[in-house]
Parts: structure tokens; sequence; C-alpha cells
């Protein structure tokens, strides 16, 4: 099937099988390998993207109902400099080691932060607990969430 | 971990969507939000012939008041539901739900029509609708029905749904103003499925409870009404000694099963703890 999509800011037009999920659509038809595969069903967050400005699971959604979108990956708000100080505070607060789940995390951390710039650290855990990381134990994560809010808030004051 | 091959419709009209359901029949599945039908390709517990996507049939997200009530169409997210200001006003308990339904990234997809059309006997909505004494309204080729939420929910998975038919929206009667509700639910980490959950819906008369309707989830192969315990605690005032009768009345109510998550007991425990705080949110 035919679909169009705007992916990070780009229009885009392909030919995809229905069964293909969005992510393995940005991943292998686009070659925007930031968005990661991992559990493939919805638990793991690693496949996070925003879709008209929504945050979804890219394995739980096909490529096909992607059309018309405009869909925004991590290579996208990276790009922007929307994140660039979420991801220095995760380098300085020790946030990742491999860096499967940061692109998730990065993604999930700004849609909370734009929700409720003043989040507390409790509210932090509970927006990232769809995000699975095995490395780091999560407290680092919370920090330097934390941290770029408080900036933030101190930025606009 | 990837789907079997089917084909792919998108329907852009009720019609043209139920002509698609009768076509393929048990073969064809209906994608909503997609967040547990997915998964369920993806392992390939689920293999059907065609996908039916029903997301962009128009007007069908609406979430309206009508002189019946409520009106949630099938198609609103579960995101959409949590800020409407309308759902907040005239069905709170439904409100109160919402948060503990998966993650943010599944409530911006999942929708009300594909929660209780699937009928998970953990899932937060089915017990909301129970407690609510709330319609869903369904539609086949040239049929529309009203079905009470009660006898919507028929077993594990299993609905009154007649082959051919779709979940078009769910209507919530009005709520008089001394109504109150409360939604619990105990769960290992935020956003997974419920160990018990409990959709409360009471009338309070002065201080005591005048009419008490208990719905849980997570104990049993749909949601649960909790009879007893309702008896016990309507036309009294809600002090500990009443909401402890309440709570061993549970015993009578629910049969919760056993799994890897928890035992029986530990979730007939469960269900008498959340009894007691939500009877003291409501009171208090």
């Amino acid at each position: 099937m035919q679909i169009s999509l705007t992916v990070n800011g780009v229009a885009v037009s392909r030919r995809v099988e229905p069964r293909q999920s969005l992510v393995d659509f940005l991943r292998y038809d686009l070659e925007l390998t930031g968005s990661h595969v991992g559990c493939e069903h919805g638990v793991c967050g690693a496949c996070t993207v925003r879709v008209d400005g929504a945050l979804v699971r890219g394995c739980l959604m096909l490529a096909v109902q992607a059309d018309g979108c405009r869909v925004e990956t991590i290579e996208g708000v990276a790009g922007t400099g929307e994140v660039f100080d979420l991801q220095q505070a995760f380098a300085q607060e020790n946030a990742l080691q491999c860096g499967f789940c940061t692109p998730g995390m990065l993604l999930t951390a700004q849609d909370l932060l734009a929700r409720k710039p003043g989040a507390s650290a409790l509210e932090i855990r509970e927006a990232l607990s769809g995000n699975y990381c095995r490395c780091t134990g999560y407290h680092a994560i919370v920090e330097a969430v934390r941290t770029t809010a408080e900036a933030r808030t101190k930025a606009r004051a | 971990m990837k789907p079997a091959q089917f084909a792919y419709h998108r329907p852009a009209s009720l019609d043209e969507a139920l002509a698609l359901v009768e076509r393929y029949g048990p073969d064809g599945r209906i994608l909503a939000g997609g967040q547990s039908l997915v998964p369920a390709l993806n392992m390939r517990l689920a293999a059907p012939a065609a996908l039916i996507d029903i997301n962009r049939l128009p007007g069908l997200d609406r979430i309206g008041l009508e002189p019946e009530g409520l009106v949630i169409g099938a198609l609103a997210r579960h995101e959409a539901v949590e800020s409407s200001p309308l759902v907040a006003r005239h069905a709170p308990l439904i409100a109160q739900a919402m948060p503990h339904i998966g993650h943010r990234a599944i409530r911006t997809r999942g929708t009300v029509g594909g929660s209780i059309a699937l009928a998970d006997p953990a899932a937060e909505l089915p017990a909301c609708l129970v407690a609510l004494e709330a319609v869903v309204r369904v539609a086949g080729r040239g049929t529309r029905r009203d079905i009470a939420a009660r006898g919507f929910f028929r077993g594990i998975y299993t609905t009154d749904l007649a082959p051919g038919e779709i979940v078009t929206a769910v209507v919530v009667p009005g709520i008089q103003p001394a109504w109150r509700s409360s939604f619990a639910e105990l769960a290992r980490r935020h956003g997974d499925y419920a160990l018990v959950g409990l959709a409360v819906h009471c009338r309070v008369d002065g201080g005591a409870i005048g009419v008490a309707r208990l719905a849980f989830c997570g104990v049993g192969a749909t949601p649960v009404r909790a009879s007893r315990a309702e008896a016990a605690l309507s036309g009294r005032r809600p002090d500990p000694g009443v909401v402890e009768e309440a709570g061993r009345a549970l015993d009578a109510d629910l049969d919760p099963p056993g799994d890897v998550h928890g035992s029986p007991a530990l979730r007939r425990h469960l269900a008498r703890v959340l009894l007691a705080r939500s009877i003291g949110q409501i009171a208090g």
C-alpha cells in the first residue's frame, strides 16, 4: 500500500506492506535507526515516537496507519534542538549507559515536561514507568529530567 | 515477532466497516487503538485474514451530552477521555480511572470501544461501566442495540456482541448531585494491569451511604458487582465497624483467581484494602 507522511518535517512517500510496524518502517525504509525495537509488544518504550504531536509506541502502530500523519523521531527532536538541554542533563547525570532506552526516555520526558513543567520526582517516575532501562536503575534518569525541569522553570522566570 | 500477512482495509463509513465485518466474519478483526490487538499480531497469537481499521470513521470519537446521558464514542482515545471536561463533570469515575490505564503512549492510541470489546477481566473501563450501570451501544448491518454493561461482559475476552456487530459508543446515565465515585487499584507497577481494581459509585445521603455500587476488576472473568458488600453498606453510616463488615462480606462476593501475579488470598486481602480506602475517600 502506498503511504505519504511527514517525517521530521520531510515529506516522504513509500510503498509498504500492511503488516509493517511504524518503527520498522522508520528504521528499515527511512534508515532512521534512533527509534529502537525492544519488546515489540508495547511494554519497553524503546520505540517511542510522536505522531501528530502525541506520544505513541512505534511497535503498536502500523506504518499504513501513519498515512497522512506528521511523525517525529529522536533524530527530529534532537536535530531541532528541542531536547538539547535534556540530552545535556542525561550526559551530566550519567543517565545512560548503553543508550538503548535513551531515545524513548528523552521523548517521554519531553512530553511530560511540555504538559507539566513543574513535575515532581514522583510524577517523573510515573511518566517514565512505561520505559525500561536495564543499565542505570532509573535514579539518574529521574534526576536528569528533574534538573532539566528546574532549569527550564528558572529560564522562564 | 512480526505479524503474519493480512489484508488491510480502511473503511470511510460505518456502513462500509459493517459490510467488511460481515464479509470476513471470524477471519476479520477490527483495528481500533491496536494497543492489545497489535501485540497479539506481533506474537502471532492472532493471525486474522484481514484487519478492518476503523480509526478514520468520522464522528465515532465524539464525546457529547445527550438526553440519555453522556455518550462516549467508541473511538474516543483514553487520553481524550482523561482530559475531557464533560467526562470529569458527568462521569468522574471514568476520569479517575483513566490515569491507571497503561502509560501515556498507550492512552494516546487506546480507545474506549476497543477496551470494552476486548473485555479483559483486569481492565478498568468495564468495571467503571458496570458500577455506573452504563449502556454499551452496538451496531450491525441494519441493526442497533443498547446493552446494559452488566450483561455485556460474559466471560474472559467474551462479550454479548453478535457476529457482525461492533461497539459504537458507551452511554453513561446522568448522575445526580448526591452521587460520588472513586476508582482505585493496586498493581505492582504503575501502568500494569491491576491485581485488583475497584470502581465505586455511591449515593451519599447526609452522612450515610444511601446506595452503594461496587464493581471489582481483576478478581474474576468479568467485572464483579459485590452485592453483599453493597448491602452491608447501604443505608448506613460508613464508620469503621460497617466498613469492616462490608469487607467481610466480600469473601462471599469474590472468588478471585490465583496466578503468577498473586494468590487468591492476596487478592481477597487487597480487595478489602481497596474497599476501606475508597469508602473512606467517598465519605471523607
